[in-house]
């Protein structure tokens, strides 16, 4: 990244999809409105950006579209404070501003010829997509071996990019385990139970495998001993982190774990990395 | 320094002319007192500078990183057609010379700057102005008593990060360059007579007899080895942070604080994206959206900064701590928390 | 001054002892002269550092709203108070508290003394009943307390406690001076452009630090008016109006409950006299509903109290 690091691109808002039932996560396709910044644009999933709204502030949001697919940039937000409340009210052909690509990515390189597990609950899925859909993609598919995912939300309706994981279930090249916390629909195809539990009985044994882990504070903690159970050694099991951000590039000093800021050397750490700091997230 | 450069020297009574002579190139800044306490103000015509102070009461970090500053600027006007989009403010940087900086506060820049001027990103702000600059520092003859830089890799006479450093010599001032735009300054200053042998070694004893007046002293040799989970787990915070209440004043005073925040301001339909000092000791710091907040308790907040200074500094940048011994925080936190005790604490925890 | 030290230990040691309460919030000595540094303590044994001289000039209450168990404070005059007013408004309970009264007859100024010895370091402070001597490199000067007291102090109306379960000494004699707000007046004799020229001005060095609102135990709200993103009411940056906003503000949330207790001023790195925002909404106060804050733990707030009798007509 060359120039002033703090200069968002210029972008568009192409698209809004509504996920989820309740409204409150909405999918932004974003376009960079100058060709040049998007063709210069290269990353790999786990990183994020911080999406900027003139008048508003900016926002750290984890990358949802994985690299290959080119064009547009996906990013799945929740409504929670000031910018994101203003962001869900945007239409189609608004103007915001992209400055990334931030942080640090799953490991690709470690996971290359090893089975790969992804844990996801609620809407800290979105990176987990990127990270799904790259290794799906038919020149990545045999970097890597078997590929298994967990997904979970409260309810049917609260699930993100519901069409996909039903498409994604239906393949042979990839073992789709969706659950719901609990639901009342009898057509329920899929698990009910929480995440963490729903992993203990899906996933047994470690063989050779990496697990990418992302979700609400209160899933990892569960998720966590689960996989150490399997036999997850620490450096395996790969966590991406939230934290309140402003500068998204290890300047203004608030994301900090210990010596680690979560902008810079995160959002990604191995359990074995945060292990050894201090636990203040 | 790979090339010894020359000292020069000067009488006193012709300081207000050296600084005179530097108002040709140079945006002058020179401590002054005002309403009750030091501060560095732009020299006025006519004026001399007043080189009886200790120290400033805010350090002159302001320089390099205003409290508040105008990032870019952008218009929400819709009928414009670059409108949301964010454009870089316009802002000069005028040739500045900051005379009488302190050496500590000069090292602190230097500290500062592993944060702000690194190889993967450089905060173009920080990085032009600090180089705009060029600091005179005046070595200090009569250190307080709540200075211990000489314990944190700095000292009364410390020559990082200065461009100048004047030595008070009674009647005349030794003015030792130390960078090239030092040596600059010396000649636009008109200040071109080589020092004697004499007045260098009165200079030289003049350092090591301030050095030795620093009476206030801390710990610092352990902390690198330290484990950072036992100082984090350590159980003497609660008793450093009880009195805290939690307010800016150490890090809006300290030297080597950075933190900052954006915010976007507009009015109608003109807005900017500003930055501004802010603290880890205010509660929103770390606050999430969520409303969780890692650090929603005083005591976490206060051990953070104390690890962050005297812990994940030195892991991090392994540049030695981010203090330089000022003596500022001790002086002027409202109750009391002395940063010294707490170097003590965590080097022999 | 120090003659109360004593009596407080004591106290202090013996309510631990029998566990009247879980912990005390008092003094120690401070590291550097001229100041203290707030303490709690939970240990009989720690008691001996509990410590009282002429700068203890934090209000201790601050550290009490929202605080569990059963709590031992020292409190001045002024400190008493507070507690009170956080009583009147229920973010502590009066059960809970154990206050170890001390009378005061005012705090001095570590400023004034400074000012004194001009750009010299004060290095040394020693106390007797009525004087103070002040020692630095080539200087020593004995003074009279008296002369260097905070503004407030020479002002106060109220230097005994006036809620207390024990007390740390004879009371003191009250001020008989009929006349406390000698400087509200000074400020009105102002024209109204003098007048905005001298609070901007006083306020032109605030750094935003809020160490006046956090010094300060009326100021307990989870979620300050000025950190409030949602509406966003007062800018972040030292703008002078988002400045001066803030500090008009927060003087009109503590009117009718300050008690001038002169902790903001004092904590106060750049030395700004919070304190002119303050006094006259006391005064008009006084005027106004004959009320002076924290008197008593049965009287509600007069800018909380309604009455049906009320004789303003815009309120039925």
């Amino acid at each position: 990244m060359s120039g002033n690091p703090y200069l968002p691109y210029p972008a568009r808002i192409e698209q809004i999809i509504t996920e989820t039932e309740d409204k409150s996560l909405r999918t932004f396709k974003v376009v960079f409105l100058n060709k040049a910044d998007g063709e210069g644009f290269t990353f790999l999933p786990g990183q994020f950006c911080e999406v900027s709204i003139a008048g508003k502030g900016e926002i750290p949001l984890g990358m949802a579209s994985s690299p290959t697919e080119k064009g547009f940039l996906l990013f799945t937000v929740n409504k929670a404070g000031v910018v994101t409340r203003y962001l869900h009210n945007m239409r189609e052909g608004d103007i915001v501003g992209v400055r990334g690509p931030l942080g640090n990515w799953y490991p690709w390189e470690k996971m290359e010829g090893k089975n790969v597990v992804v844990i996801g609950g609620g809407f800290a899925f979105t990176t987990l997509r990127a990270a799904t859909i790259y290794m799906l993609h038919p020149e990545n598919r045999k970097r890597f071996r078997g590929i298994t995912v967990v997904y979970g939300a409260r309810s049917p309706g609260l699930l993100l990019y519901r069409e996909e994981l039903e498409q994604w279930e239906k393949r042979d090249d990839v073992n789709v385990h969706l659950t719901v916390d609990a639901t009342d629909d009898p057509e329920w195809p899929y698990n009910v139970g929480f995440v963490p539990a729903i992993t203990e009985q899906k996933i047994t044994a470690c063989d050779d495998s990496y697990a990418l882990v992302c979700g609400p504070p209160i899933m990892l903690k569960f998720t966590q001993p689960v996989l150490e159970n399997a036999g997850f050694e620490p450096e395996r099991i790969i966590i991406s982190l939230e934290m309140r951000m402003k500068c998204g590039i290890g300047m203004c000093g608030r994301c900090n774990i210990g010596d680690k800021y979560v902008c810079t050397d995160g959002p990604v750490f191995s359990l074995a990395q945060l292990n050894e700091l201090p636990q203040e997230y | 320094m790979t090339c010894p450069m020359t000292d020069k020297i000067f009488k006193k009574r012709e300081f207000g002319g050296f600084l005179r002579a530097l108002k040709k190139t140079y945006e002058v800044l020179v401590p002054f007192k005002e309403q009750g306490f030091y501060r560095f103000k732009p020299i006025a015509d006519g004026e001399g500078a007043d080189l009886r102070f200790t120290n400033t009461r805010l350090s002159p970090k302001s320089f390099v990183l205003p409290q508040s500053e105008r990032m870019f600027e952008f218009t929400v006007d819709e009928k414009i057609e670059d409108a949301h989009i964010l454009k870089e403010a316009t802002r000069a940087y005028p040739p500045t010379a900051i005379v009488g900086i302190r050496p500590c506060d000069a090292k602190a820049m230097r500290l500062v700057d592993v944060n702000f001027n690194n190889p993967e990103f450089r905060d173009p702000w920080w990085v032009t102005r600090l180089n705009s600059i060029t600091l005179v520092g005046l070595g200090c003859t009569e250190p307080c008593s709540t200075c211990f830089c000489t314990s944190v890799n700095c000292g009364p006479f410390h020559e990082e990060g200065l461009d100048v450093l004047l030595f008070d010599l009674e009647e005349y001032l030794l003015a030792r360059p130390l960078t090239e735009k030092g040596k600059g300054l010396l000649q636009s200053g008109g200040v071109e007579r080589d020092a004697d042998e004499g007045s260098r070694n009165k200079a030289h004893k003049l350092r090591r007899e301030a050095e030795q007046r620093i009476s206030s002293h801390v710990p610092t040799d352990k902390l690198g080895q330290k484990n950072v989970n036992d100082l984090f787990d350590a159980p003497f915070w609660d008793d450093v942070a009880f009195a805290c209440i939690n307010c800016g004043t150490c890090t809006f005073l300290c030297p080597t604080c950075w933190c900052f925040d954006i915010q976007d301001e507009v009015i109608r339909a003109e807005g900017d994206r500003i930055r501004n000092w802010d603290s880890c000791m205010f509660p929103l710091f770390t606050l999430h959206a969520s409303g969780h907040n890692p650090r929603a308790e005083k005591l976490q907040r206060v051990r953070q900064r104390f690890m962050h200074k005297l812990k994940y500094y030195v892991d991090k940048y392994k540049n030695g701590v981010a203090c330089v011994g000022c003596g500022r925080c001790v002086r002027y936190c409202p109750v009391n928390i002395d940063i010294r005790e707490v170097f003590r604490l965590m080097n022999e925890l | 001054m120090n003659r109360y030290v004593d009596e407080i230990r004591a106290v202090a040691r013996k309510i631990l002892e029998e566990k009247a309460v879980d912990l005390i919030i008092g003094f120690k000595k401070g590291s550097i002269p001229m100041m203290t540094e707030p303490v709690l303590i939970r240990d009989a044994a720690e008691t001996g550092q509990l410590y009282w001289d002429s700068f203890c000039f934090m209000n201790l209450a601050t550290y009490l709203p929202k605080r569990e168990g059963k709590i031992g404070i020292i409190a001045k005059g002024c400190d008493s108070r507070n507690i009170a007013v956080h009583i009147v408004e229920n973010q502590v309970k009066r059960e809970q508290l154990y206050i170890i009264g001390v009378p005061c007859e005012g705090m001095v100024d570590r400023r004034k003394l400074c000012s004194l010895v001009g750009d010299k370091e004060v290095r040394e402070i020693a106390e007797s009943d009525g004087d103070i001597t002040v020692r630095g490199e080539g200087l020593e000067h004995t003074l009279k307390k008296a002369d260097y007291l905070q503004d407030n102090c020479i002002r106060c109306m109220h230097r005994n406690p006036v809620l207390y379960d024990a007390i740390a000494g004879d009371l003191v004699e009250e001020r008989k001076d009929p006349d406390p707000y000698d400087d509200v007046r000074e400020i009105e004799a102002m024209a109204w452009d003098e007048r905005w020229e001298f609070f901007s001005t006083l306020i032109k060095d605030c750094t935003r630090c809020y160490a006046c609102r956090n010094a300060c135990p009326l100021c307990y709200c989870p979620t300050c008016f000025v950190d409030e993103s949602g509406p966003q009411w007062v800018g972040k940056s030292i703008d002078p109006t988002d400045t001066m906003i803030f500090h008009i503000l927060r003087a009109y949330h503590c009117a009718g409950r300050c008690t001038d207790c002169g902790a903001c001023e004092q904590a106060c790195p750049v030395d700004i006299k919070v304190r002119f925002f303050t006094r006259r909404l006391n005064r008009d106060v006084f005027d106004l509903y004959g009320c002076e804050a924290g008197l008593s733990i049965e009287e509600r707030p007069p800018l909380d109290t309604y009455r049906p009798d009320d004789y303003d007509e815009f309120i039925r």
